[in-house]
């Protein structure tokens, strides 16, 4: 069974039609891809499947391991295995990392039925995987998000999609705003939870990050649709020839 | 205003003077400031919407009440223990049933040289000295607040705590206030004076609970003099049942280089009002005037302030925030007053609340009037339900709705309990903070 299909799928924000009849599909253990210009709808499609508000669904199906799930609150999402890195992470000021997280994990046992982590192994847990994303472990003292900076914040993201442990991830732009040695620790982090079980959906403007996290499929997106699919060299294709071919006109 | 809301008073301190049993009643000045109480009072009646200072807070729920006077309570109350904010162990407490002190209920244990806590009718007969003067002498502008008046013309008992000159009590010192009625609805006018001596340093906690059905009015009056140097920290609770009216009238002068430091949260009450009134009258004067207030259901919590930077050089922050839910009500009506040559004052006052039902209703009114042209002062008010975004980040991290939403309003009202500068005391409030927010009703 697919991990997720998308099946022209539509959507609008305020009366205005962004994703336009989009089509995707993807196999557990699988890293997909999505690139294209601005304001094409890819963070509209991130933020539809994990049912932000302000999004009305007009056409399609979505379905998660072949239950739909546009009708799921997105706590009962998270709970299924659904996470998104946030293109633009939210600052929760007076929360701190370690009661969002904790807060975050046990919720998501409970939901699935399992038991509490307890107070000690919950911060073992925690501490394990600051040191592999690189991140100090005072941040986790700090408010969510809270004057990290921007580099911080994205490493933040994939730090709770590691505490999280999601079927599948959608990384929106986590490569923006980071060094080339974050850029690297990020994307360490990212494969390290590949697995067979997990799939990725990786949208990104940059054919650099693919050349860490390699992805099995990658695909255009243009105006609320995906119009060209292929392997891991289309990216590089688009990085030397732009979206020009798909009717975008180039930036001035 | 209806005479008949006025006329049960009017018997009840007729049948109490008559009778003679007020504590006091042989000295003049007491037997004199209860006469021009009642006096006053009648003049006065209960306050119409049409009164500036009411004008969001109706009262008409408690004038349809009858109270009868709150006798002393001989009969157990069913209470297994008397609840705690510093725990049972710890520091020193007073006990007060229905306005009255309960010696046998409190444990003062040992307090330092030159603390003094008694109740009011005990100072009367220990000390009534320092009653005659300090009484009704602190209290300033008091003439058109009825619930002052009502307040003199039957006061029994109270709080007196006197801190000397340069001594410090390092325990807080805990008030329980507990409102207790069964079978018929009870009034008392507890009357509480608070003297903090040059250099003292003291803690006290005011913890107002409720047990039983029927309605209670309190109707607590308050004055302190905080004096040169000293630092008194004054903090409550009001958790009293929904079916209680609690109304709080205070006057504090804080002399040159003192500090008052106040916090406030309501979370009980059927309709509460604190009205408390600042004045800093010596240079350096310094105050917190903070609070916050959780309610629900059709309760209805008033803060009405009043801070007069009565001279150069004084400094304030008052902070006021809470969240509503239900049809829950608030008012936060702050004045802000500098008088002509109080130059260089130093005025902040906020006012922030969350509304979480779309019936919830604050009205906000700031007032300042400022007569000096050297100060720095500001105000600020918000009132909005909560932020979408960090609802939706918190929802997507598989965060339960009612759980997100319990930890954004927990972290914007910890911003102002943080205020509390005692750490257990803050995490006692912040805990009250997190019980009402688990009984939510979405
Ligand atoms: N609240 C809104 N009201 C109206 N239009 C909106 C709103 N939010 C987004 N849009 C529009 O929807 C379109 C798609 O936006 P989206 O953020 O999905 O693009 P994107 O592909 O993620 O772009 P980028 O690469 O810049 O991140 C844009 O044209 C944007 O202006
Ligand atoms: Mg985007």
């Amino acid at each position: 069974m697919a991990m997720l299909e998308i099946k022209d799928l539509r959507a609008e924000i305020e009366g205005t039609e962004i994703l336009k009849g989009l089509n995707l599909s993807m196999d557990p253990g699988e890293v997909h891809a999505i690139m294209g210009p601005n304001g094409s709808g890819k963070s509209t499609l991130a933020h539809v499947l994990t049912g932000r508000d302000g999004y009305e669904v007009t056409g399609g199906d979505a379905l998660f391991q072949g239950q739909s799930i546009l009708e799921m609150e997105p706590e009962e999402r998270a709970a299924v295995g659904l996470f998104l890195a946030f293109q633009y992470p939210v600052e929760i000021p007076g929360v701190t990392m370690t009661t969002f997280l904790k807060e975050a994990v046990n919720s998501i046992r409970k939901a699935r039925g399992e038991d509490e982590l307890d107070a000690m192994k919950f911060t073992k847990q925690l501490r394990e995987r600051c040191k592999l994303l690189n991140i100090p472990e005072d941040m986790m003292r700090r408010s969510v998000n809270t004057g990290f900076s921007g580099g911080e914040k994205k490493r933040a993201e994939v730090l709770q999609m590691a505490a999280l442990e999601p079927k599948l991830a959608v990384l929106d732009e986590t490569d923006s705003g980071l060094d080339i040695d974050a850029l690297k620790t990020v994307a360490d982090g990212v494969n390290r939870l590949r697995s067979p079980e997990r799939s990725m959906l990786v949208i990104t403007h940059y054919q650099r990050l693919l050349n860490y996290i390699v992805p099995d499929h990658v695909h255009v997106m243009v105006k609320g649709q995906i119009v060209k699919s292929g392997g891991k060299d289309l990216a590089h294709e688009l990085e030397a020839e732009g979206y020009a071919q798909f009717g975008e006109e180039k930036a001035a | 205003m209806s005479e008949s809301a006025l006329q049960p008073f009017h018997e009840q301190y007729t049948a109490l003077t008559n009778a003679g049993s007020l504590p006091g009643s042989a000295l003049p000045w007491l037997s004199n400031l209860r006469e021009r109480g009642m006096t006053r009072f009648d003049e006065l009646g209960f306050p119409t919407p049409r009164v500036e200072k009411w004008k969001y807070t109706n009262l008409r729920a408690l004038e349809r009440q009858v109270f009868h006077p709150a006798t002393t309570m001989t009969a157990s109350l069913g209470l297994d223990r008397v609840p705690t904010l510093i725990g049972e162990q710890a520091g020193h407490r007073a006990v007060f049933v229905n306005g009255r002190f309960r010696a046998e209920m409190s444990s003062l244990g040992r307090l330092p040289k030159g603390a003094k806590v008694m109740s009011f009718a005990q100072a009367l007969e220990a000390e009534p000295n320092l009653l005659a003067e300090e009484i009704d002498q602190i209290a300033e502008g008091q003439d058109e607040q009825p619930f002052y008046h009502l307040n003199c013309a039957f006061m029994q008992d109270g709080l007196v705590l006197h801190v000397e000159e340069g001594a410090k009590i390092e325990e807080p010192i805990e008030v329980v206030y507990l409102a207790a009625a069964d079978d018929e609805s009870l009034a008392y006018h507890p009357r509480h004076l608070i003297v903090a001596g040059k250099n003292s340093e003291a803690t006290l906690v005011e913890h107002h609970v409720g047990i039983g059905e029927a309605n209670t009015l309190a109707n607590h009056v308050t004055e302190i003099r905080v004096e040169p140097g000293a630092k008194l920290h004054h903090y409550k609770l009001n958790a009293e049942t929904d079916a209680a009216f609690h109304v709080s009238t205070l006057h504090a002068r804080v002399q040159e280089n003192a500090f008052y430091d106040s916090f406030t949260l309501t979370t009980g009450g059927q309709l509460s009002r604190n009205e408390p009134h600042v004045k800093l009258e010596g240079s350096f004067a310094d105050a917190r005037l903070n609070g916050a207030y959780l309610q629900r259901g059709k309760q209805h919590c008033d803060n009405t302030t009043l801070i007069e930077h009565a001279v150069p050089d004084t400094h304030c922050r008052e902070i006021f925030k809470g969240a509503l839910e239900g049809k829950g009500r608030a008012v936060f009506a702050g004045k802000l007053h500098v008088y002509p040559d109080a130059q260089r004052t130093d005025g902040n006052q906020l006012s922030r609340c969350l509304l979480l039902s779309n019936q919830a209703e604050i009205d906000t009114k700031p007032e300042l009037e400022i007569y000096a042209d050297d100060v720095v002062c500001s105000h600020g008010c918000t009132a909005g339900e909560l932020e979408k975004d960090p609802l939706f980040y918190l929802r997507s991290r598989g965060i339960p709705f009612p759980v997100a939403r319990r930890m954004m309003v927990e972290s914007f009202l910890a911003e102002v309990v943080q205020e509390i500068t005692t750490e257990d005391l803050r995490q006692a409030f912040l805990d009250r903070v997190t019980d009402w927010l688990s009984r939510s009703e979405q």
